[in-house]
């Protein structure tokens, strides 16, 4: 499939733009500095790009523990994103959420959270409105493999296909359920199955490629909109850092997990190598192009740290705000 | 005209409340098990299928997690949604999106969204009906932060109410009892609302003052008229909302009678009850001539039998003793 140049590049930075960001974070968490859990998506970034470069402003998508990808992706500012994971007053959850919880109304990031599938019914909510409301917009719902245990999943894929949702069910199966390998979790690995009981459109997808991603994910936003019903999209694919902060979770370190050979052969299918690859063979842009993305970007993530940097704590007495809307 | 004396069931004062919200304003919607069959919701669903259509007025499978989820995303998405839980002992189902996502989700998000929601939850007591269909969870929800409870006791307040709880920028848990749905009072034909946070007093006394909610307000109400007979004169105080609760207005009275009796249809240890009494002792405590005194449940499941259920549920007589054992106290 040949796409315009315009479209490759802005998958291309947008992964970069994750990459950096994440990385960004390693340091101040060895530090210190960052208290709260970060659940880095390093090696993910295909699935958000890919997904985000086909959905409109207009578009619903909801995140979970794992989502400064989806946030960034769908359009939400990296200066709030890193303010928030510092805990300061400017983050995009006024420092009330941390990395677990981000928001960004404006350009249709309805939230984020950890308790595993509990944000599926909720995307499922927001596709009900647009279906009662007509306005054609589609909703995604990022999860894992390890919301496949949750009996809300099944729930929600019943009631979506009843009612023909205009509601991507996007599960990053990414083969590890916080420190359980799939196997340990589920009698069968093929995630993509689930959805067919119920009528869904399913399809597995290289999570890693993000080409294919973007295929897909315009696959399954058209017939979201033509009114024709969720789709069940299970991309494959691995964390490169561990399940929480920088850690790696391979066997021999205290969390003891992943086998060093495993984290090596993924490695070698890292989805930016990829693309960075791709662009280059095809000739449609030049190393020198691509060097100058990636100073571009370094020195966005720069800007954001020095704004969070910069930015206050909230006020103690400002603890009870938001409990309550007036 | 308006007529000013028109008297209504208390299930209607809500299918009124739902039908002119959702005239007025076409985001709010209903979802739930059995809203259209009043087999589950007697009829304070009646006629709003045929009037708003089976896209606004949604009935579900038994699926209360993702559908109470559903209500909340849909909120958090810019509708206005009442989701239904006919016997709420279901809504255990749905503790997620409830406790979880619904009333955390503008604290977390530093204010940027709000879920205008509706919970609405039926106490099916009596009946025989056990331990599954029977729970007032009111001090369950009571206890999180960043839910509203109401519990009206009237067919005013369940009209006024309702339309306060969707109208409320925050997730709302709306608690009616079955044993209410056929009372009757004056109900003004105009949508109106009414306050939520707000007790009243339903009948002044100088004696003593007896706290009471939902159901236990009527019980309470008979328990005055038989205590006028002996010369006692109770003050009846309905809290109407169990959260955020009228404290203002329950030690005002207080210190005017120095005396309690806190009627509540829920569970005794860590319940409605417990919570009141702390209110009291923590702030007015100098002002009680006696101990306060609770009637609830005893904490033990509801029973089907119906020599047990009689003991199991508080009546006016309970208060009535209560009341008495205040006196002989202080």
């Amino acid at each position: 499939m040949d796409y315009p140049k315009e479209v490759l590049t802005r998958l291309y930075q947008t992964m970069l733009r994750i990459r950096y960001c994440e990385e960004s974070l390693v340091p101040p968490i060895l530090k210190g500095e960052i208290r709260c859990p970060v659940h880095l998506c390093t090696g993910q970034e295909a699935v958000a790009a890919g997904i985000g470069a086909v959905l409109e402003k207009k578009d619903y998508i909801f995140g979970n523990h794992r989502s400064h990808g989806h946030y960034l992706a769908k359009g939400g500012g990296m200066p709030e994103l890193i303010a928030e994971i510092y805990g300061k007053e400017t983050g995009c959850s006024k420092g009330r959420g941390g990395s677990m919880h981000l928001i960004d109304p404006q350009v249709g990031m309805l939230g984020s959270a950890p308790i595993v599938a509990g944000t599926i019914p909720l995307a499922l909510g927001a596709a009900l409105a647009s279906s009662i409301r007509r306005d054609n917009r589609v909703t995604v719902s990022f999860f894992g493999d390890g919301a496949t245990g949750e009996g809300v999943l099944y729930e929600s894929l019943n009631f979506a296909a009843l009612k023909k949702l205009p509601l991507i069910f996007a599960c990053e199966n990414n083969f590890y359920s916080t420190h359980l390998p799939i196997e340990e979790i589920r009698v069968n690995n093929r995630i993509c199955g689930i959805g067919k009981p119920f009528g869904v459109k399913s399809f597995t997808v290289d999570g890693n490629d993000v080409l294919e991603v973007y295929e897909y994910a315009q696959k399954a936003v058209a017939h979201c909109r033509k009114g024709e019903g969720p789709v069940f999209l299970e991309f494959l694919t691995y964390r490169m850092r561990g399940h929480v902060g920088p850690d790696d979770n391979v066997q021999g370190s205290h969390t003891d997990i992943r086998p060093k050979h495993e984290i090596e052969e993924w490695r070698k299918k890292d989805p930016i190598k990829r693309i960075e690859q791709y662009l280059l063979r095809n000739e449609i842009l030049v190393k020198k192009e691509l060097l100058v993305f990636h100073e571009q970007i370094r020195q966005e993530v720069d800007a954001a740290h020095v704004f969070a940097s910069n930015s206050p704590y909230p006020r103690k007495e400002d603890i009870d705000s938001y409990v309550f809307l007036k | 005209m308006y007529s000013s004396n028109r008297k209504l069931s208390y299930s209607l004062a809500i299918n009124e409340a739902l039908y002119q919200m959702m005239e007025l304003d076409e985001t709010v919607f209903l979802i739930g098990q059995g809203v259209k069959s009043p087999w589950y919701v007697g009829n304070t669903t009646r006629g709003l299928l045929e009037t708003f259509g089976s896209e606004r007025v949604i009935d579900t499978p038994v699926s209360e997690n993702a559908m109470t989820g559903a209500a909340v995303g849909s909120a958090i998405a810019g509708m206005r949604a009442v989701v239904l839980h006919p016997r709420m002992d279901f809504m255990m189902y749905a503790l997620d999106p409830i406790i979880n996502e619904a009333a955390n989700w503008s604290y977390m998000n530093g204010g940027k969204a709000s879920v205008p929601i509706v919970i609405w939850g039926i106490i099916n007591r009596g009946g025989e009906q056990a331990a599954q269909h029977s729970q007032s969870m009111h001090a369950l929800f009571s206890h999180i932060p960043g839910l509203k409870v109401v519990m009206p006791a009237t067919s005013y307040d369940a009209k006024g109410l309702m339309v306060s709880a969707i109208q409320d920028k925050n997730p709302v848990i709306f608690i009616d009892d079955r044993w209410l749905y056929n009372i009757e009072d004056v109900v003004p034909e105009e949508l109106y609302s009414v306050q939520i946070g707000k007790g009243v007093i339903r009948k002044e006394g100088k004696d003593v003052t007896v706290l009471a909610t939902s159901y236990m307000v009527q019980e309470a109400l008979k328990a005055a008229s038989i205590l006028e007979n002996e010369n006692v004169a109770a003050e009846i105080v309905d809290l109407r909302t169990v959260k955020p609760m009228d404290t203002e207005l329950i030690f005002e009275s207080v210190k005017k009678t120095g005396r309690v009796v806190i009627a509540d249809g829920g569970w005794k240890t860590c319940g409605l009850s417990a919570e009141i009494s702390a209110q009291i002792s923590e702030n007015i405590l100098e002002y009680l001539k006696s101990p306060v005194v609770r009637v609830a449940l005893p904490d033990i499941p509801a029973p089907a039998s119906q020599p047990l259920e009689k003991e199991y549920y508080p009546t006016c007589n309970n208060i009535v003793n209560a009341v008495k054992n205040v006196l002989l106290t202080g």
